[in-house]
């Protein structure tokens, strides 16, 4: 572990989470904070709301909460497992959609905006070569980013159960056994850094096209990135309204513009199985088990040609931005 | 280019030092629509201070990039025996360059700059820069947006010369520094850093500023080199005469590259490889700066 903290790559790895912290941390505490403090005006509501209807602020008397809950730890365990469960899965599409801004934006400045402020003369004044300084963005926009984002999840939801819990022992209920009992959305947070791999691979066709506009734009990287899809998308509509031969409409949105913009976010490989016929087989759904997928299906997207044809385009696209990185004349 | 500065390119280009660090040899780089260095030929040798000096466009920054393998080119280039296309990574293990004051990235802290070369540099001395850094006013948790221009190149210095490297490159280094940081920065860089194992190349247009640093100097017009010599030999070869009104007509039978006028009615001639004692007849002779040979050799440039 020394050995690998110790590294060079390790320390460019770093260096990104230096400059990109405000992103890769703070945007996912502040997210992730922002639902407490809502789930904690909630109870807030509740307690004024039952003060209220009873004539008086009675916490600690039993209630209808109390009942209710009661009445499902009796009855219905499999209704509050689901509640935990979706807790935690709200607290990971937050977090999803967060990273997929975060890590879009990111990839489109890694290799421009030290161009454009010419710091890109220090760090290639270092002697490390521009493989590691593509690849060091390419893997903390898609490993360390998630990452952080999962413990994130893990603390969010963590923080959220001592804010029940304090409600609920205020009302006489025991927190552990309602709240904390319960394995299952645990396993559903290990789903989530399960899927980190998957989601990783999925995503390279938009990592590399992000950062093959960051390392050729001379300006404004975002227009070029997203407009020469989009445009392309659109000019090939109008083909097809012509009635003239063009890309199959679904290929073009989905397979080009869609998976050179869009695969970062995460579980977006879903779209593969959209109209599989053993859908349902493959999610192995059931009540008490509501993952985003399981891991049969999560990884089973490893044998679709969608995944690796992808992959072999991003890693062109890096490639080729690499090369950018290195000859790139300008300043 | 005028008459005197092509008799002067004619000379071989062999500044004095032992080992070579750079050696040029047809360097060319064309972009789309001018030649930027024209089969540029240069030798820089260990434990020399280089001045690259030339007027703007004329392939100083080019040459660098070549030397610092951040562009391509064509003809032969090596650099401590490398080749700066191909072996970028372990050249810059031995070479430095500081490459004007704003590089720094703005939003880095101090400690994570060592921390981040430290962890990536084989030659960096921690210690070192702590020590140079303790000199200074800057604290560890400080960020580079907050600094001056001055405090900046304090610390890209101070990281600089704790790195045990052959050959540090300085492109404009103390542009627009003000004069208490821009003494400073070469002072500290001939007590703390210069040795007869490390060599120094520095472009300026500041030339008065480090021309008594500076042990060779290489000027360069039109992509090509115009003057390579030491500043003994531009001693040797270089004089300059201060003559009175007088004597003009026989001091310009002597050929001089060079006529300015001076106070009194005076004139000054520069003259090349011209007789001492022929000259002495004149008026007084002393060493031209380095300024003013520029001048004379570049005349016409901006023509």
């Amino acid at each position: 572990m020394n050995a690998i903290t110790k590294s060079p790559f390790a320390w460019l790895l770093k260096r990104e989470y230096w400059e990109e912290r405000r992103g890769f941390l703070r945007a996912q505490v502040i997210a992730a904070g922002v639902i407490i403090v809502l789930s904690i005006l909630g109870v807030i509501v509740a307690e004024v709301a039952r003060s209220r209807w009873s004539g008086s602020i009675q916490i600690g008397a039993s209630g209808s909460l109390t009942d209710a809950l009661q009445n499902a730890l009796n009855h219905n365990v499999d209704g509050l497992v689901r509640a935990l469960d979706a807790t935690m899965a709200m607290f990971g599409m937050l977090a999803a959609v967060v990273l997929f801004f975060v890590v879009f934006f990111y990839l489109l400045g890694a290799l421009y905006d030290d161009r454009r402020d010419r710091s890109i003369l220090f760090w290639k004044s270092l002697p490390v070569s521009d493989t590691a300084t593509v690849l060091s963005k390419a893997v903390s926009a898609v490993i360390v980013a998630p990452l952080i984002a999962v413990v994130v999840v893990l603390a969010a939801y963590l923080a959220q159960q001592i804010v029940m819990s304090i409600w609920f022992a205020a009302h006489g209920l025991n927190p552990f056994l309602l709240l904390w009992a319960h394995a299952s959305p645990f396993s559903t947070w290990l789903h989530m850094l399960a899927m980190i791999p998957v989601n990783a691979v999925w995503a390279l066709p938009t990592v590399g096209w992000l950062l093959l506009w960051s390392a050729v734009a001379r300006s404004k990287p975002f227009l070029w990135a997203v407009a020469v899809p989009i445009i392309a998308g659109v000019l090939n509509f109008w083909i097809q309204l012509l009635g003239m031969p063009h890309v199959d409409l679904r290929f073009m949105w989905g397979d080009l513009v869609g998976r050179s913009l869009l695969s970062i976010l995460p579980g977006s490989w879903m779209a593969v199985y959209a109209d599989a016929p053993d859908i349902n087989r493959l999610m192995n759904m059931d009540d008490a088990n509501q993952h985003i997928g399981t891991y049969g299906m999560m990884y089973h997207t490893f044998l679709t040609p969608q995944m690796w044809i992808g992959a072999i385009v991003g890693i062109a696209l890096i490639a080729a931005a690499i090369w950018f990185r290195r000859w790139r004349d300008e300043t | 280019m005028n008459v005197a500065a092509e008799a002067i390119a004619e000379q071989p280009a062999h500044p004095a030092g032992s080992e070579t660090v750079v050696q040029a040899h047809g360097l060319t780089k064309r972009y789309k629509n001018a030649v930027a260095l024209d089969g540029t030929d240069f030798r820089i040798g260990q434990g020399r201070i280089v001045g690259l000096i030339g007027p703007n466009g004329a392939g100083k920054t080019t040459a660098l990039k070549a030397i610092l393998g951040l562009t391509d080119f064509e003809g032969e280039l090596a650099v401590l025996g490398m080749d700066p296309r191909r072996q970028r990574p372990q050249l810059m293990r031995e070479v430095c360059f500081i490459a004007d004051v704003a590089t720094l990235p703005r939003w880095i802290r101090v400690q994570e700059a060592i921390d981040f070369v430290a962890g990536v540099h084989p030659r960096f001395d921690r210690a070192k820069c702590e020590r140079f850094l303790a000199r200074t006013k800057l604290r560890a948790n400080q960020k580079v947006r907050e600094m001056s221009k001055g405090m900046i190149v304090q610390l890209h210095l101070a990281i600089v010369m704790a790195i045990d490297a052959r050959l540090l490159v300085l492109d404009e280094p103390t542009l627009g520094l003000d004069i208490l940081y821009r003494k400073q920065f070469y002072q500290s860089l001939l007590e703390d850093y210069f040795d007869e194992n490390k060599t120094i190349l520095i472009t300026t247009h500041q030339v008065e500023e480090v021309e008594h640093i500076l042990t060779d100097l290489l000027f360069i017009r039109d992509g090509k080199i115009a003057l390579s010599a030491t500043m003994d030999e531009m001693g040797a070869r270089f004089a300059e005469v201060l003559v009175g009104a007088g004597q003009v007509a026989a001091a310009r039978a002597l050929n001089p590259i060079d006529e300015r006028a001076a106070v009194f009615g005076k004139s000054i001639f520069l003259y090349d490889s011209a007789d001492p004692e022929q000259l002495a007849q004149l008026g007084e002779v002393k060493r031209p700066s380095v300024s003013d040979l520029f001048v004379a050799i570049m005349k016409g440039t901006y023509a």
